[in-house]
C-alpha cells in the first residue's frame, strides 16, 4: 500500500508544472483563438487562407512534433541565422508551444459559438448605429462566451493530459516525475497507476462541471 | 425624408426588388403590404443598409446612404428598427437593452441614460419589467422593449418589419396600441404588416408591393374599399 501512496506522491510532486504549463497555454490559446477565429472569418481571402493553413498545420501535426520544433527547431534555425537564441527555461516554450497548439482548436470552438449567435442579433446591433466591432465586442462575444465555456473547459482537460508528451523536452511534470522515479526504483506499476490517479484527481472534477455549465444552459435556453 | 430611386435588390439570379422608386415625407405614416415573399421585408431592409441593394439609390434626410464615404452607422441612427423576432439581446435586462445603444454609441454617461430608459420604458409601460431578462418577458412585452430600445437612439424614421406576426393575438393590440401612440406624436414611420385594420386605421399611405414592385398605393380608403388593380383586388380578397 505504501509503495502506492508513494507512487502517487511523486506524480503529485509535478502537478505544479503540469498546471501551470496546462493554464498558461490555454490562457495565450484563448486569446491567439480569438484572433484566428475572427481571421477565419474575415471577408478577405487572402487572411482567411493563412488562417486556415495554420489551423491545418496545428491540427493536423501531433503536439510532440510541434515541441520539438519549438524546443529544438527554432533555436538552431535562429542561430543558423545569426541569431544568438536558446530556451534558457524549457517550461516557457513548452507553455508557448501549447498555446499556439490549443489557439487552434479554441478557435475552431470560438467560431462554432460566434456562428451559433442568432444573425438577428448582429442586425439588431446595426440598427441602434452600432459599428460592426462593437457589436461583436457588446452582444455577440457575451452570447458566444456563454455557449463556449464548456467546449473550453473540454479544451483545458485535453491540454493538460497532452501536456504528459512534453516530457519528451525534458519537462519535469507529472509523467516525468514518475519515469524518473520508476527507472530508478523499477516500481513502474505503482509509479504510472500514481500518475493515471493524479490525472484523474483533475480531469474528473473538470468533466463534471463541464456537464454541470451545459445542464445549466440547456435549462436557460428552455426559458428563453 | 427617405428617398429611394430605382432600388434594385438580387439574390443571384433571383429578383426581389425590381425597381422600386418611392419617397417618404417627413411625418408620414406608411404602411407596406402584400403577399408573402413579394419584397416587402426587403424593401425595408435596405432603407436602413441591413441588405444592400444591387442597383438604385437610398437617401435618408438628403444623405445618400449607399455611396463609398457614406457613414452608414451615422445615417443608421436616424432610423429606428424592429424587427419581427423582436432580437432583444438576450444577456442584458430590459433597461440594458434599452441603455446600451446610448451609452455605447452616443457615449451618454450611464446614469443619464439609464433614466432616459426608464422613462422610454413607462411610455411602452413595461417600467416594472425594466431590471428582468428578456426571457422572461412575454411576446407583446419583447417587442414594446424593442420598439423602447429603438426609440431610446432619438431616431426621426422608424422602421417597423412585421412587428406583430410573431406574437399570440392576445398580444398584439398592445404593440399597436404604442405605435399608434408613436404615429400621433408625428414620428415618420414605415411600417410592413398584415395587420389591415391597423393599416386601415393609422396609415397615411399604403403601398401594396408584388414581385418586387409597388404595385398600387394610395390612402388606406382607396386601397382597401376601391382597389384598382387586379393583384391587389385578389391579394385582399384573400386576406379580408
Amino acid at each position: 500500500m505504501e509503495i502506492y501512496l508513494k507512487g502517487i506522491g511523486i506524480a503529485y510532486s509535478g502537478i505544479l508544472v503540469t498546471l501551470q504549463i496546462t493554464i498558461f497555454a490555454v490562457i495565450i490559446g484563448v486569446m491567439a483563438g480569438l484572433i484566428v477565429a475572427l481571421g477565419k472569418m474575415s471577408k478577405f481571402k487572402i487572411v482567411k487562407i493563412a488562417f486556415s493553413v495554420y489551423v491545418e498545420f496545428l491540427r493536423g501535426t501531433p503536439l510532440v512534433v510541434q515541441a520539438l520544433i519549438m524546443y529544438a527547431g527554432v533555436p538552431m534555425l535562429l542561430q543558423s541565422n545569426g541569431i544568438d537564441f536558446r530556451w534558457d527555461n524549457p517550461v516557457i516554450a513548452a507553455t508557448v508551444v501549447c498555446g499556439i497548439n490549443s489557439s487552434a482548436y479554441v478557435a475552431e470552438i470560438i467560431r462554432g459559438g460566434l456562428q451559433a449567435i442568432d444573425k438577428g442579433q448582429m442586425e439588431a446591433a446595426r440598427s441602434i448605429g452600432m459599428n460592426h466591432a462593437q457589436a461583436m465586442l457588446y452582444v455577440i462575444i457575451p452570447q458566444a462566451f456563454r455557449i463556449i465555456l464548456p467546449a473550453l473547459t473540454n479544451e483545458f482537460i485535453s491540454l493538460l493530459k497532452e501536456t504528459a508528451v512534453l516530457s519528451m523536452i525534458s519537462i519535469v511534470e507529472v509523467t516525468r516525475k514518475s519515469m524518473l522515479w520508476a527507472a530508478s526504483t523499477f516500481e513502474a506499476w505503482p509509479a504510472y497507476l500514481g500518475t493515471a490517479f493524479v490525472y484523474l484527481s483533475i480531469t474528473i472534477p473538470m468533466s463534471r462541471l463541464v456537464a454541470y455549465m451545459e445542464r445549466r444552459m440547456a435549462k436557460s435556453d428552455q426559458s428563453s | 425624408m427617405i428617398k429611394v430611386v430605382n432600388l434594385t435588390k438580387e439574390y443571384g439570379n433571383l429578383k426581389v426588388l425590381n425597381g422600386i422608386s418611392e419617397t417618404i415625407k417627413e411625418n408620414e405614416v406608411v404602411c407596406v403590404i402584400g403577399p408573402s415573399g413579394s419584397g416587402k421585408s426587403t424593401f425595408l431592409r435596405c432603407i436602413n443598409f441591413l441588405e444592400m441593394p444591387t442597383f438604385g439609390s437610398v437617401s435618408i434626410g438628403g444623405e445618400k446612404i449607399n455611396t463609398k464615404d457614406a457613414d452608414i452607422n451615422k445615417i443608421r441612427q436616424k432610423l429606428g428598427m424592429v424587427f419581427q423576432n423582436f432580437n432583444l439581446f438576450p444577456h442584458m435586462t430590459t433597461v440594458e437593452n434599452v441603455s446600451i445603444g446610448p451609452i455605447k454609441v452616443n457615449k451618454i454617461d450611464r446614469a443619464t441614460a439609464l433614466n432616459e430608459a426608464i422613462d422610454l420604458l413607462k411610455t411602452v409601460g413595461l417600467e416594472d419589467k425594466a431590471d428582468v431578462y428578456p426571457s422572461s418577458l412575454s411576446g407583446g412585452q419583447k417587442q414594446r422593449a424593442a420598439i423602447a430600445r429603438a426609440l431610446a437612439m432619438k431616431p426621426e424614421i422608424m422602421l417597423f418589419d412585421e412587428p406583430t406576426s410573431a406574437l399570440d393575438p392576445e398580444m398584439v393590440g398592445e404593440v399597436l396600441e404604442v405605435m399608434k401612440e408613436l404615429a400621433h406624436q408625428g414620428m415618420t414611420m414605415v411600417i410592413v404588416t398584415h395587420e389591415m385594420g391597423f393599416a386601415k386605421e393609422v396609415a397615411d399611405r399604403v403601398l401594396f408591393i408584388d414581385e418586387g414592385v409597388i404595385v398600387e398605393q394610395g390612402s388606406p380608403d382607396d386601397i382597401f374599399g376601391n382597389p384598382q388593380n387586379e393583384r391587389t383586388k385578389n391579394f385582399l380578397s384573400k386576406i379580408l
